[in-house]
């Protein structure tokens, strides 16, 4: 448990430190977060499954510059990996009842950190404008080095703390006899697909000509939907 | 420094004058360094440190090398507030690289900087994050809806997202360090002026096809119980668009979700 946690965190600290540090190579986003998080307990696919619920919702939260939005990569981790967990102990629907929420409720946790991170590189940066201004490249780096590793230290944490409040969750959770567990999925879809669509409305919405594309695209998804279902 | 007689290949939206050349090691440790641009965003100085920290490498081919007069006035200059995207930072870092090694007046560089800041910022949050991710995102979620496996999820989404984002941090260095002072005539390339639009009609349409298949492959292989959950999806996603700007989905779906955790846990606890 202990080995399993601490590969979490660091997986997380990645990940979490890809959203605004180094390198921004969407890493961070939930679909790679949780399924490698699942990779790593054991059940990709478990990971895929909560990455996929969570991308849809995550698809409303662009990381415009200074604004504030939900860190999803440490708690994609966390989340990813409770899904995994629980579907390894018992059944998957009952495990996404804890991956989602918790996986949700870490980012927004995150997003606050993340603000204060910021606040905190503010007042580093803010002690040492004099030697900014005499073109002190020492200080330049360093604060970009203390900025990455409080970030990734951050991260870490998160996913620790989130990882191990999660997965022993979801490993209880996942074995109870639940006659409501098939409700579950339907309703995280449901919800998933919701905040999707309003998000691409919200998106696309104020760009010339691309109501046809939707509509299109909408038809095409209906069709396949039909036709791959039994 | 040392400068070409020719430029290696002709860029019509630039003057034709002739191009310095910046060595390739001092170009590839800017471009390493640029994908930690980010590393120290504060709300003081914002991307200032970071632009200096991209490019410092350039600076100590100034007269008196690293730690001489010229190359400390340059990196404080560089380390002020500056703000973009980070990915079209790029294009800003190579433009003031060039600039401070042909000695342009401070002024100058400053008024430039300031000028820089508004349209990389805006030109690059529409092509990337309104752009590239998005449409990454769906295009995943697209494959995730048609049967693939993670693997192959994660591999496409990455290689797509990746493949445009290090080109474009590339291209920006380049096309900045190509054009220096003269490079606001870059943002009217296609790719800037175009990219934003075609990508929002790819996304729309890849938000269509992806949004009701990743729903049908979460509920399962019943026709009636996609239709329902589509059906639910759609009602909600009309609630939320009726809503615009005043609730945040994600918050509305953490409340739910944590209230039906709440709802399990009572139960069986």
């Amino acid at each position: 448990m202990i080995v399993e946690l601490a590969v979490l965190a660091m997986l997380g600290a990645i990940c979490g430190l890809d959203v605004v540090s180094f390198p921004q190579a969407a890493l961070s986003r939930p679909l790679v977060a949780c399924t490698l998080a699942g990779a790593l307990v054991g059940d990709a696919t478990a990971g895929l499954v909560t990455g996929a619920v969570l991308e849809l919702i995550a698809s409303e939260t662009l990381p415009f510059g200074a604004s504030r939005y939900p860190e999803w990569g440490s708690a994609s981790v966390a989340a990813g990996a409770a899904a995994a967990a629980g579907a390894r102990a018992g059944a998957l629907p009952l495990a996404l009842c804890v991956a989602v929420p918790l996986g949700l409720a870490l980012a927004a946790l995150g997003g606050l950190t993340m603000v204060k991170l910021r606040e905190w590189n503010a007042r580093l940066a803010a002690q040492r404008l004099d030697a900014l201004a005499r073109g002190s490249a020492r200080t330049v780096m360093g604060l970009q080095v203390a900025g990455a590793t409080a970030d990734l230290a951050r991260a870490g944490t998160l996913a620790l703390v989130g990882s191990a409040i999660a997965l022993p969750l979801a490993r209880w959770l996942a074995v109870q006899q639940e006659p409501h567990a098939s409700w579950v999925v339907p309703v995280l879809a449901g919800l998933g697909g919701a905040v999707a669509g309003g998000a691409a409305w919200k998106m696309y919405h104020s760009t010339p000509r691309t109501q046809p594309w939707g509509l299109a695209g909408l038809a095409v998804g209906l069709v396949l939907v039909f036709l791959l279902a039994r | 420094m040392t400068t070409a007689a020719q430029p290696p290949f002709p860029t019509p939206a630039v003057p034709a004058v002739a191009v310095p050349v910046l060595p390739l090691a001092t170009k590839l440790r800017i471009a390493v360094r640029l994908f930690a641009i980010q590393a120290s965003w504060n709300y003081e100085v914002l991307m200032g440190s970071g632009i200096a920290f991209c490019v410092e490498p350039a600076l100590r081919l100034l007269p008196g090398g690293q730690g001489g007069e010229a190359y400390r006035a340059a990196l404080a200059r560089q380390a002020q507030y500056f703000n973009a995207h980070p990915y079209l930072a790029s294009i800003a870092v190579g433009a003031l690289a060039r600039a401070e090694l042909e000695q342009q007046p401070p002024a100058r560089i400053e008024r430039f900087r300031t000028a820089l800041c508004g349209p990389l910022g805006s030109v690059g949050d529409r092509l990337v994050w309104v752009g590239l991710l998005p449409t990454a995102s769906w295009l995943a979620l697209a494959l995730f809806g048609l049967g693939v496996g993670p693997l192959g999820c994660v591999l496409a989404f990455l290689v797509l997202y990746n493949t445009a984002h290090v080109a474009l941090r590339l291209w920006g260095l380049e096309r900045g360090w190509r054009a220096g002072l003269a490079v606001a005539q870059s943002l009217a390339h296609p790719l800037l002026r175009k990219g934003p639009t075609r990508l929002a009609r790819a996304g729309t349409f890849l938000s269509g096809v992806a949004v009701p298949l990743a729903i049908a492959r979460l509920v399962g292989d019943s026709r009636a119980a996609s239709a329902i959950a589509v059906a639910v999806a759609a009602g909600g996603a009309g609630v939320l668009v009726l809503l615009h700007g005043r609730v945040e989905g994600w918050r509305i779906a953490l409340v739910v979700a944590l209230a039906a955790l709440a709802f399990l846990l009572v139960r069986h606890a």
